[in-house]
C-alpha cells in the first residue's frame, strides 16, 4: 500500500533479489530444522523448536511470496485468524485428552453389569 | 478512475473483456478476487486442521507410536521434497512478477517449471508410498508389516503369523497371562534404564500407560474385554474413590485408549538404520494412518495445484493475461504457495520426530 | 417534492415507470427455463435455492410426521425399529444440512443481501451459481442414501457405530461433504460482497442489521465448515479403508470424533440462528415504525456470537468421557453465549416499546419468535449446567430444546422473512387474513408438539427411542397431535402463497414501510437492481415514509416544509 504507485496499480511487483533472498533463507531454515532434529537432543523441546522454525518459514512464504506484506491488511487477518482457530481447535482437544489420562482405567474397561 | 485502463487496454471497448459488469473499477475487482482467494485458503487451513488435531492428540498421548513409526520414513526424501516445493514456490512467485511486468514467455516457462516441481514432488511421494505399501506399513486394518519391516517389528516367529494390525488378530491366543506380565516387566526394565529412544522423552515418560506398561489403557473390543480381565480393575485404580474416577459408569467398551497388544516383547531391532531398543509400541498403525492421511490429502492438493497451473499456462498461451489483468495467475499461485505452506509444517512433524 | 395528483407517475410511487420498463423485472428478463438454470443473477439464484430448500423442508417434514405417527403408541405402530432409526436420521440430516443451514442465507440472503447493500450483484456470481449446483449434487447424495440402504446413525454420525452399521453412511456423508462446499462458497461470497461492493455512503454502520448477521454467519461458514469436511472424509476412509483413528477396536478414539463433529456443529447451530436474528432486527423495527434500539450493540453482538460459537462445542459432550476440566470450561463458556443473545432480545423489546406496532403476518411471526426462541435459549442454559445435563442429556428435553431454537427460532424467522420479502420477490401480495391464521396455527401446533417433549424429557424419556413406557403415552399423544396441526398450518401457508403467485394483488414497491434499500426499487426488482448507485441513509429512519392509499403501500416523501 505504501509503495509509490497509484491505487489503480494492482498488486506489488516484488524485486528479484528479494524473491531469491527469501528462497535461500527458506533453504537454510530447512537445513537448520533437519540439523536440530538429528543432532540436538532437547527432549520435548525439539518439537517446539521444529515448529518455531516451520512458523518462521511459513511467515516468510506468506509475507513475501504471497505478498501479504504489501496486501490489504484484511487478507493477513484472514490467514492469521485461520491459524488462531486451528490453535483453538487443537488446544482444547489436547487439553481434554491430556486431562483425561489420569481418569482412565488400566486395562480394558470392565463390562457393565447386566441383569 | 477506470479511464486509464480502458484507454491503454484493448483500446476499442468501453471496458476490457475481463472486467465484470458489477464491479466499478479493475482494482475493486482485483481486490475482491484476492480476498475471496484468501478466504478460500483459510478454509483449506481449517480442512487440514482436522488432521493436525488428530496428529497432536495422538502424539501428545502416545509419543511412542510416533517415535517408533517415524523411523520408517526417510528424512532424505522428505528434505529433498521440501526443497523441491520451496523451489517451486520461488518459480511461482517469480511467475507473478513476470506477469506483472509483461514478460509473457518467462511467465509461461516459470509456471511450467512450477508444475514440473509438483510432478517431481509427486514422483518422490510415489517412491515413498510404494515402499510403505510394499512393506505393509499402512493404516488401521491394512497395517500388515511384511519383509524387512516385519522382521524389525515382529521378530522372526511373528513373521510367519503375518497380521499384526488387524483388529481381530490382536490378542494372540499364544500369549498367556504370564507372558504378558513378563513383557510388562521387561518394559518396565527398559524404562528404568532410561532408554532415550523408547521412554526418555518427557511425553513418553509421562504417558506411562502406553510406553511403559505396554498393557496400556482401556478400550478393548467387548469380546476380548470379557475374556481377559472381566471386571477386575488394577488395585491402584480401585484405590481411587469411584466418584473421582469418572462421573459415568464405564461402558463395556472403555472410554478411550489403546487395545492391549500381545506384541510387547522387548525387542532389539534395526529399523530404517536406527537402533531400536525396548518394547515395540502398540498401535503403530495409527502413526501410519496419520502419515497417509496428511500426506495423502496434501498430495491431492498438489495434484489440484498442478491442474490449476496447467490451466494457467493454457490461458497464458491464449494471451489472456496482461500487466493489467493477471488475477488468475496471482490466485493460482497463492493456492500453490498454500500447498507449500502446509508441507512446511508436515515435514518436521512427520519426518523429524525425536 | 410536492406530490399533486396530476403530476404523479408510477415511478414516483416506487413502481416501474411504464409497462415496457416493467418487463425489465428480474422474473421476466431474460425469459426461458434455460435462462434460469444458467442465471448469474443473485435474485434468481435466491429463488432457485428457495424452491430447493422448500422441497427439502417438505421431505424432511414428511419424515417428521412419520416419526410422530410411529410414536403415537408404544411399540410398533406403523414401521419397524430399524426403519424408525432411518427415519429420524434422514429427518435430521435433511432438515439440518439441506434446509436450515442454506435456508436463510442462501435463499433469502442471496435475494436480499446485494439489494440491501446497494450492490449490483454478489462479488462472485458464478461461484454463487456453482454453490447452488453443489447443493443439488449434495442433496442427490443425501437422498440417495435413502434407497441405498438408509442411514441409521442419527445426524451426528457418531463412531464407532457409524463405522460398523450396514447403513448407507458413505453416500450420506459424501452428501454432507458436498453440501459443506456449497455452504462455504455462499459464505465466502457474502463476506467479499459486504467488504468490497458497498456503494459510496454505505459505511459499516449504515448497513442494515440483517447484513451484520449475514456477515457473522459467513465467518462461521468459512471457518467451521471445512472441519466437518475433513470429519466426513475421515469417516469415509474409516469405513472404506479401515483407517482406525476413530475406532476403539484399533486403538482409535471415538471421543475425538465428537470433538471434530461438534467443532463444526455447534458453530453450525449459530449458522442457523444468526441470520434469523438478523431478520428479526429488520422486522421489529419496521413493524414498530420506530428506529431500532441499540444498533451498534445488535451489530456487534452478531460478531461476538459468531466468535463465541467456536468456544462451546464441548457442551454436547458432557457425558461422553470428555475430561472433567474440559466439561467445566465448556460449561462456563456456554453461559457466556447467553449474553450477546440477550442483548439482542432486550434491544428488540426496547425497539417495540412505545412503537406503533403493526400486527401484520411477519410481525406475528416475529412475536412468536421472541417467545419460542426465548424458551429455547433459556432451556439451553439448563443443558449447559453440568450437573443438570447429566440427567437431561439424550432425553426429549434436548429434542425440545433444539426444536425451540431451530424451529421456533430459525424456521419461524424464515417464515417471517419469507412473508416480509414475498411481495418484493414476486411482486404479489398474499392474503393477509390467511397469513395471520397460518401464523397462529403454527404457533399453537408448535407448542403442543414440543412443550410436551420438555415434560417427558425431564421425566426421563430418552431421545431416538422406538418404544416407551406407558407413562409417557399422554405426552406423545399431545406431541403427535400438535405435529398434525402444524402440518395443516403449513399446507395452508403453501396454499395461499401459491395462490398469491397466480391471483395475488400487485405488490407496491414498499408494502410495509421499510427503509432499507430493497424497498427503494420496484417490486419485483429490475434485473440490474439499481440504475445508479443508490442514495444511502439511515436504514431505520421512518420519518419520511408515509402510507399512500392509492397504491396501498408506503411512499418516500420529505416531511412538509423540509424540501
Ligand atoms: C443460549 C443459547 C444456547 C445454549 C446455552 C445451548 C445449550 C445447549 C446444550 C448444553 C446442548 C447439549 C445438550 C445435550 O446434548 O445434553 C444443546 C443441544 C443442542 N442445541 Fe443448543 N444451546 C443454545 C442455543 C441453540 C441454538 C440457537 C441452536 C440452533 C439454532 C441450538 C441447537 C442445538 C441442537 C441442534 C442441539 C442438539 C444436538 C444433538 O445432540 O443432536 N442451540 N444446546
Ligand atoms: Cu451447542
Amino acid at each position: 500500500m505504501s509503495h509509490g504507485h497509484d491505487s489503480e496499480q494492482v498488486g506489488h511487483i516484488v524485486p528479484l533479489w528479494l524473491l531469491f533472498g527469501v528462497f535461500f533463507a527458506l533453504i537454510i531454515l530447512t537445513a537448520l530444522t533437519v540439523w536440530t532434529a538429528t543432532h540436538l537432543h532437547l527432549g520435548a523441546f525439539n518439537i517446539w523448536l521444529a515448529l518455531i522454525i516451520a512458523s518462521m518459514k511459513a511467515t516468510l512464504v506468506a509475507l513475501f511470496f504471497m505478498h501479504l506484506i504489501w496486501d490489504k491488511p484484511y487478507n493477513g487477518i484472514v490467514l492469521v485468524g485461520a491459524f488462531m482457530f486451528v490453535i483453538l481447535f487443537l488446544g482444547i482437544s489436547l487439553m481434554d485428552t491430556a486431562e483425561n489420562m489420569p481418569d482412565m482405567y488400566e486395562g480394558p474397561a470392565p463390562a457393565v453389569a447386566t441383569e | 478512475m477506470g479511464k486509464k485502463h480502458s484507454s491503454d487496454g484493448a483500446g476499442h471497448a468501453e471496458h476490457p473483456k475481463w472486467m465484470q459488469h458489477h464491479f466499478d473499477t479493475p482494482s475493486q475487482q482485483f481486490a475482491s478476487s484476492k480476498m475471496g482467494m484468501w478466504l478460500f485458503l483459510a478454509t483449506e487451513v481449517l480442512l487440514f486442521a482436522g488432521l493436525f488435531c488428530a496428529y497432536a492428540v495422538y502424539r501428545a498421548n502416545h509419543m511412542e507410536m510416533f517415535v517408533f513409526g517415524h523411523q520408517f520414513l526417510d528424512v532424505k526424501w522428505g528434505a529433498i521434497n521440501t526443497c523441491v516445493l520451496l523451489f517451486s514456490s520461488l518459480t511461482a512467485a517469480w511467475s507473478v512478477r513476470a506477469a506483472q511486468v509483461g514478460q509473457k514467455t518467462l511467465m509461461i516457462v516459470l509456471l511450467f517449471l512450477t508444475m514440473c516441481c509438483g510432478g517431481g514432488f509427486m514422483a518422490i511421494k510415489y517412491v515413498e508410498y510404494s515402499h510403505k505399501i510394499h512393506d505393509g506399513l499402512l493404516w488401521g486394518t491394512q497395517y500388515k508389516p511384511t519383509g524387512h519391516a516385519a522382521e524389525v517389528i515382529h521378530g522372526e516367529e511373528a513373521h510367519a503369523a503375518g497380521d499384526l494390525g488387524g483388529a481381530h488378530g490382536r490378542v494372540d491366543a499364544g500369549h498367556t497371562e504370564a507372558e504378558q506380565v513378563a513383557a510388562i516387566e521387561a518394559a518396565h526394565g527398559a524404562k528404568a534404564a532410561g532408554d532415550a529412544k523408547a521412554a526418555g522423552d518427557a511425553h513418553t515418560a509421562g504417558d506411562a500407560h502406553a510406553a511403559g506398561d505396554g498393557n496400556a489403557t482401556t478400550a478393548a473390543p467387548p469380546a476380548e474385554a470379557g475374556a481377559m480381565h472381566a471386571t477386575e480393575l488394577p488395585a491402584d485404580v480401585l484405590a481411587i474413590d469411584a466418584a473421582e474416577r469418572s462421573a459415568t459408569q464405564p461402558a463395556a467398551i472403555g472410554p478411550r485408549g489403546l487395545v492391549p497388544v500381545a506384541e510387547t516383547d522387548a525387542a532389539h531391532a534395526e529399523a530404517g538404520g536406527h537402533h531400536w531398543e525396548g518394547p515395540i509400541p502398540d498401535n503403530v498403525h495409527i502413526f501410519f494412518g496419520i502419515y497417509f492421511g496428511m500426506t495423502g490429502l496434501h498430495g491431492i492438493h498438489v495434484l489440484i495445484g498442478m491442474i490449476i497451473l496447467g490451466w494457467l499456462i493454457y490461458r497464458a498461451l491464449k494471451n489472456d493475461f496482461s500487466p493489467e489483468y493477471f488475477t488468475p495467475v496471482d490466485l493460482g499461485v497463492l493456492y500453490w504457495h498454500l500447498v507449500d505452506l502446509i508441507w512446511i509444517f508436515l515435514f518436521p512433524l512427520l519426518y523429524l520426530i525425536g | 417534492m410536492n406530490v399533486t395528483d396530476t403530476s404523479i407517475t408510477p415511478a414516483d410511487l416506487g413502481g416501474y415507470a411504464s409497462r415496457e420498463a416493467e418487463s425489465e423485472n428480474f422474473l421476466s428478463y431474460p425469459k426461458g427455463i434455460l435462462s434460469w438454470l444458467v442465471t448469474l443473477d443473485h435474485k434468481r439464484i435466491g429463488i432457485l435455492y428457495l424452491i430447493c430448500i422448500l422441497t427439502a423442508f417438505f421431505i424432511g417434514g414428511m419424515f417428521a410426521l412419520l416419526i410422530r405417527t410411529e410414536l403415537l403408541t408404544p411399540g410398533p405402530t406403523i414401521v419397524d425399529a430399524d426403519t424408525y432409526n432411518q427415519l429420524f436420521t434422514l429427518h435430521g440430516a435433511i432438515m439440518i444440512f439441506l434446509f436450515i443451514i442454506p435456508g436463510i442465507p442462501a435463499a433469502l440472503g442471496n435475494f436480499a443481501l446485494p439489494l440491501m447493500l446497494g450492490a449490483k450483484d454478489v462479488a462472485f456470481p458464478r461461484l454463487n451459481l456453482t454453490s447452488w449446483y453443489l447443493w443439488l449434487i449434495g442433496a442427490a447424495f443425501t437422498v440417495f442414501s435413502l434407497v441405498n440402504g438408509g442411514a441409521d446413525t442419527g445426524w451426528t454420525f457418531y463412531t464407532p457405530y457409524s463405522t460398523q452399521t450396514d447403513g448407507a453412511i458413505i453416500s450420506i456423508t459424501m452428501g454432507v461433504f458436498i453440501l459443506g462446499f456449497s455452504s462455504i462458497l455462499t459464505g465466502l461470497n457474502f463476506l467479499v460482497t459486504i467488504h468490497r461492493l458497498r456503494p459510496p455512503g454505505m459505511t459499516w454502520f449504515k448497513m442494515p442489521l440483517f447484513l451484520w448477521a449475514i456477515y457473522g454467519t459467513a465467518i462461521m461458514q468459512v471457518l467451521a465448515t471445512p472441519v466437518i469436511g475433513i470429519t466426513m472424509l475421515l469417516l469415509i476412509v474409516e469405513r472404506t479403508l479401515g483407517f482406525g483413528i476413530f475406532d476403539p477396536a484399533l486403538g482409535g478414539d471415538p471421543v475425538l470424533f465428537q470433538h471434530f463433529f461438534w467443532f463444526y456443529s455447534h458453530p453450525a447451530v449459530y449458522i442457523m440462528i444468526l441470520p434469523a436474528l438478523g431478520i428479526m432486527s429488520e422486522i421489529f423495527s419496521v413493524f414498530s415504525r420506530k428506529h431500532i434500539f441499540g444498533y451498534k450493540f445488535i451489530a456487534f453482538s452478531s460478531i461476538v456470537l459468531a466468535i463465541l460459537s467456536f468456544l462451546v462445542w464441548g457442551h454436547h459432550m458432557f457425558p461422553s468421557g470428555q475430561s472433567q476440566l474440559a466439561n467445566f470450561v465448556f460449561s462456563a463458556l456456554t453461559f457466556t453465549v447467553s449474553i450477546p443473545t440477550a442483548i439482542k432480545m432486550f434491544n428488540w423489546l426496547a425497539t417495540m416499546y412505545k412503537g406503533e406496532i403493526v400486527l401484520k403476518t411477519p410481525m406475528l411471526y416475529a412475536l412468536s419468535f421472541m417467545f419460542l426462541f426465548g424458551i429455547g435459549g433459556l432451556t439451553g442454559l439448563f443443558l449447559g449446567a453440568l450437573a443438570v445435563d447429566i440427567h437431561l442429556h439424550d432425553t426429549y428435553f434436548v429434542v425440545a430444546h433444539f426444536h425451540y431454537v431451530m424451529f421456533g427460532g430459525t424456521v419461524i424467522a424464515f417464515l417471517a422473512g419469507l412473508h416480509y420479502w414475498w411481495p418484493k420477490v414476486f411482486g404479489r401480495m398474499y392474503n393477509e387474513t390467511l397469513g395471520r391464521i397460518g401464523a397462529a396455527i403454527i404457533f399453537v401446533g408448535f407448542n403442543m408438539t414440543f412443550l410436551s417433549q420438555f415434560v417427558m424429557g425431564s421425566q426421563g424419556m430418552p431421545r431416538r427411542y422406538y418404544n416407551y413406557l406407558d407413562e409417557y403415552t399422554i405426552y406423545h399423544h399431545i406431541s403427535t397431535g400438535g405435529s398434525y396441526l402444524m402440518a395443516v398450518g403449513f399446507f395452508l401457508i403453501a396454499g395461499y402463497l401459491l395462490h398469491s403467485l397466480l391471483k395475488g394483488k400487485r405488490a407496491p414497491a414498499n408494502p410495509w414501510g421499510g427503509n432499507t434499500l430493497e424497498w427503494h426499487v420496484p417490486s419485483p426488482p429490475p434485473y440490474y437492481n439499481f440504475k445508479e448507485a443508490p442514495r444511502v441513509g439511515d436504514p431505520y429512519d421512518f420519518s419520511e415514509i408515509h402510507w399512500d392509499e392509492r397504491i396501498e403501500g408506503y411512499v418516500f416523501r420529505k416531511a412538509e416544509g423540509s424540501a
